[in-house]
């Protein structure tokens, strides 16, 4: 850290401010909070898909030691706010959420129905296998391609004509359909889970009757708040959420799922504080996924390689009580260049449980299938794929016909195509071998916006020179903390050792989820703002001295550097922080400070951020066996506040985008409408031996319409585009296009 | 000893074996060594048998008592025999450091040194480890001195949300101290029993090369 003991931090590799804590295990996540009297719960999963619960036996699991409780929808505490709507923090979906022991009715297979109680962890899980369960089976529908002809327009987008969810149509509808040059594909990827390494937990405790807290693996602590005094009918303050540290999430933690009702109602009826750790295998059933898609793309283009028409069209799986959509089309809105652009967006309600945004929601899907199109089209009128995505270009949003608040993108791509050798791409699939084995070439473009919400940020200047921020937001991964104090640092002029940020407490101030890679250009901006304030502060007090060297300064004329205020033009007159505060008896100088986006400029302008991820692949003629053997990642995110933890962030989604495109997928027993991939043996998240080494670039280009600091947000484009730049290079390496994700060797050897 | 009614104690649990497990010995008790039980029984186990709580009867009996080494301190435990190394650890002795990211011997994330081997403490019975050393990622530094693998770790950002990262260390030291950490294949074919989600492999890969070429004593 020695090497960064400068105001300039912003954009320096530091370490994490927690790295010490993640290495020692010092680093408490959710459900390992040491309570006095801790009871354990466990849920009971329906086995059947579709119906409703005949009878429920439960005296041997309640005559098993240890049991405190089995609660069901018969003798369960009847949630008072349990009429809720919806995710109280989200726009309104059609349907509402699964409601935990409400009726007897069964939606999906694992629903949770029943959750034991006992005094020890292993007495719960053996107690919990004795509740046995009789059902009224009703035929269910599982399986997405049998019932696709069921999709229909989400209700949100009925209710209003306006809602981006509607078909659009730029120029002519379907125009490609009487080009010369044009291709039609259509492309499925299956339903992928989140699986973050933690398991989702939640330790419940009733403080008083009316007072709750939880430690909660939440990316939303505020939002958890209110959603559960909302259930629970008592004062917001009255509940305390605590997620101060998230062993990954990467959406699935953005709003409450029946799990953490399910321990709050088992910690109310025992009188005890409950902790309640899914499985594993309730990970694939009880807290969402990325929806099994289907889609269709018809592009054509001219000889010389500008796009006339891309028509895209998608369907994405929902629940049969709620209905989830995603921005899978936003990508071909916007991207290129053509003048005809169509897209048609429909859900099918299965019964199976409600998906969530799962990292790049949406757009990871739809730009599987724009960006492998892309290529398609390509290689149909013989042009190099970086080539023709140069023409097609846009210096402007097609869609909504505004200026980019910044695009660097040309310049990412330029970047990327340097590091991974473009040039030794053939144009001709099958062309550069490696001894037996073919190699190529692939890339794919990601876009997601470049969002910002509101956020508010406590600082107090301590007169020990030390600051301490607090903000309600979260760290799932990406170093929330770490960049909080480096852009403090920045703009105090503080040493970034004598910054501390504090997160995952409701009793902070306000700040949104951790999601829609927003964080830094929300609480950052409100970091900023807070900073600015201070040196207001600090400059009105030196100002005012009795000590009359800085008579008539003013926050221009001053520097601050290092913990210390001195006159730009003469520095040997200068104060620390510490001592400024000495001089007028003041213990600390606390400031909180609110940051908003500026809506107006936010209608002048179209803002989003962007990547482009190369890859290198080799694939066995004779097995199939594919190798991603070179990876880069190239992205305009604004300014990058922590060259190493970007970059990590960067490749994390590169590694995440490796998975979806070859090895990740569930596949479901239809005949019981239960999954077969239901843990890590059986559901292929990619390993070490998956990873090659992987390059992050950033174009590192200030973004100062978004926010004071210039950043864009990253985790979203990470994964975005991956996929389909390794499909790509795939088609490059074998000429063969396989446009059903997990590309997986014998996929490749049945073509 | 009462454990010694209960001869298939140390038996691994088969394929989703712990309910079959445990129905069995319930009605071994039940059958055959009632009568035997109550004989030495303590009030609570008279007092649930008389309930016919034959649940109950078993669990007053169902107890081992194990010594382990951990972290370098003795620490003598009274446990039920189908408590795993990792509960026994997060649950009971609150070293939550361990992680339990399946509970299925499928991730990495559990990974404790046993006698200094690399263990996966979700597919151990603690009964197991009785007499032996454990170490876990708490008794990995030195004091305050951290050790070289958690120096690295830090250094190249070898991990983001932080989850998977002891398991991670464990196994990395392990690795290197096994003699497979050649080159950057052998560490990735090693470590694959570790799963990183967040996806910071190369960052790890990285951080182990280091610990390994600056020849570190691991
Ligand atoms: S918790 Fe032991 S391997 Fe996953
Ligand atoms: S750091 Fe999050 S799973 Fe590895």
């Amino acid at each position: 850290m020695k090497d960064y003991f400068f105001q300039d931090t912003v954009g320096k590799p530091m370490d994490r401010v927690d790295g010490r804590q993640k290495v020692t295990g010092a680093a408490k996540y959710s459900a390992e909070y040491e309570l006095p009297n801790m009871a354990h719960a466990v849920l009971v999963g329906s086995t059947i898909a579709r119906g409703s619960i005949k009878s429920i036996d439960t005296k041997r699991a309640e005559n098993a030691p240890g049991v405190l409780a089995v609660l069901h929808y018969q003798n369960s505490i009847k949630v008072p706010g349990y009429v809720q709507e919806a995710h109280p923090t989200e726009p309104k979906p059609a349907g509402k959420p699964l409601q935990v022991f409400i009726d007897n009715q069964i939606h999906f297979n694992d629903q949770p129905i029943a959750v034991v109680v006992a005094d020890t962890l292993e007495r719960a899980m053996y107690a919990a296998k004795l509740v046995k369960v009789q059902y009224n089976v009703e035929k269910h529908a599982t399986d997405f391609h049998q019932n696709v002809s069921k999709a229909v327009l989400p209700t949100v987008a009925k209710r209003n004509p306006k809602h981006g969810l509607n078909d659009y149509v730029r120029g002519k509808e379907d125009a490609y359909k009487t080009e010369p040059l044009k291709i039609e594909s259509e492309y499925v990827i299956p339903t992928e889970f989140h699986n973050p390494m933690e398991l989702q937990s939640i330790i419940a405790h009733w403080e008083a009757d009316n007072k709750l807290t939880v430690y909660d693996k939440t990316q939303a602590v505020i939002g958890t708040q209110n959603a559960f005094a909302k259930d629970w009918g008592i004062p917001v303050q009255n509940v305390k959420v605590i997620a101060t540290y998230v062993g990954g999430a990467f959406g699935n933690g953005l709003h409450t799922w029946p799990h953490e009702t399910a321990a709050i109602i088992a910690a109310k009826k025992v009188n005890r504080p409950v902790k309640l750790m899914l499985t594993r295998e309730q990970m694939f059933t009880m807290v969402g996924y990325r929806p099994h898609a289907w889609q269709k793309v018809g592009m054509s283009a001219t000889k010389d390689g500008k796009i006339t028409a891309i028509t895209h069209e998608a369907i994405g799986q929902t629940s049969s009580y709620e209905e989830f959509t995603e921005s899978t089309l936003q990508q071909t809105r916007m991207m290129y260049t053509s003048p005809n652009v169509t897209t048609r967006y429909r859900i099918l309600p299965l019964n199976v449980s409600t998906p969530i945004w799962m990292r790049g929601p949406g757009e990871a899907t739809g730009a599987f299938a724009l960006e492998c199109a892309l290529d398609e089209m390509a290689y149909v009128i013989g042009m190099d794929p970086l080539e023709f995505r140069l023409i097609n270009h846009t210096d402007k949003d097609p869609e909504k016909n505004l200026p980019w608040s910044t695009k660097y993108l040309k310049e990412a791509m330029q970047m990327g195509a340097e590091k991974i050798g473009w040039r030794k791409r053939q144009l001709q699939p099958g062309m550069v071998k490696n001894g037996e084995w073919l190699v190529g070439y692939g890339m794919g473009v990601g876009t997601f916006g470049a969002n910002r919400g509101r956020a508010k940020v406590k600082a107090t200047l301590h007169k020990d020179g030390t600051l301490v921020m607090q903000s309600a937001t979260t760290d799932i991964g990406p170093g929330t903390g770490t960049a909080m104090v480096q852009i403090a640092a920045q703009n105090l002029g503080l040493p970034p050792e004598k910054i501390v940020f504090e997160l995952g407490s409701s009793l902070y101030p306000p700040s949104p989820s951790q999601g829609g890679s927003a964080t830094v250009a929300t609480v950052g901006s409100a970091v900023h703002a807070v900073c600015q304030v201070l040196k207001k502060r600090l400059t009105s007090m030196v100002a005012g001295n009795s000590d009359t060297s800085f008579k008539g300064a003013t926050v221009e004329n001053l520097t601050f550097k290092d913990g210390y205020v001195s006159l730009t033009a003469s520095p040997s007159a200068r104060l620390s922080f510490g001592d400024i505060l000495k001089q007028q008896n003041l213990p600390e100088l606390e400031v909180t400070e609110e940051s908003s986006p500026d809506a107006s400029l936010r209608q002048k302008y179209s803002m989003y951020s962007y990547s482009v991820h190369f890859a290198e692949v080799q694939v066995h003629p004779l097995t199939g066996q594919i190798r991603v053997t070179n990876m880069v990642s190239c992205a305009d995110a604004g300014t990058i506040i922590n060259a190493k933890t970007a970059g990590n962030q960067m490749i994390g989604g590169a590694v995440g985008g490796i998975g979806m495109a070859l090895t990740e997928g569930a596949i479901m027993d239809h005949r019981f409408g239960r999954y077969v991939t239901k843990d890590l043996a059986e559901y292929h998240v990619p390993v070490h031996a998956d990873a090659p080494n992987i390059s992050s670039l950033f174009v590192n280009k200030p973004d100062l319409i978004n926010n004071p600091n210039g950043t864009k947000g990253i985790g979203e484009i990470a994964i975005i585009g991956v996929a389909p730049a390794i499909a790509n290079a795939i088609f490059n390496a074998t000429g063969k296009r396989i446009r059903e994700l997990p590309i997986t060797p014998d996929k490749l050897m049945m073509v | 000893m009462p454990q010694d009614k209960f001869p298939d104690q140390h038996l691994p649990e088969g394929e989703g074996g712990q309910a079959q497990h445990s129905d069995a010995r319930r009605t071994f008790l039940k059958q055959s060594s009632l009568l035997t039980a109550l004989a030495l029984a303590p009030p609570a186990a008279l007092k649930a048998a008389e309930l016919k709580f034959e649940e109950k009867v078993a669990a007053v009996f169902e107890q081992v008592k194990v010594t382990l080494g951990i972290n370098g301190k003795k620490q003598k435990l009274s446990i039920e025999p189908r408590t795993t190394l990792l509960d026994l650890l997060r649950e009971q002795l609150h070293l939550t450091g361990t992680k339990k990211g399946c509970d299925y011997g499928q991730c990495g994330a559990c990974t404790v040194h046993v006698d200094g081997q690399r263990v996966l403490s979700c597919l151990t019975l603690a009964a197991m480890a009785d007499g032996k050393e454990i170490t876990t990622i708490e008794g990995l530094a030195n004091g305050d001195k951290l050790h070289p693998m958690q120096e690295a770790f830090i250094k190249h950002d070898g991990f983001q949300c932080g989850y998977c990262t002891p398991g991670q260390i464990m196994s990395a030291v392990a690795c290197i101290k096994e003699g497979h950490a050649d080159s950057d294949d052998e560490i990735r074919e090693y470590m694959s029993g570790n799963i990183c989600r967040c996806g910071a492999y190369p960052n790890i890969v990285n951080a182990i090369k280091e610990v390994k070429n600056g020849g570190h004593k691991v």
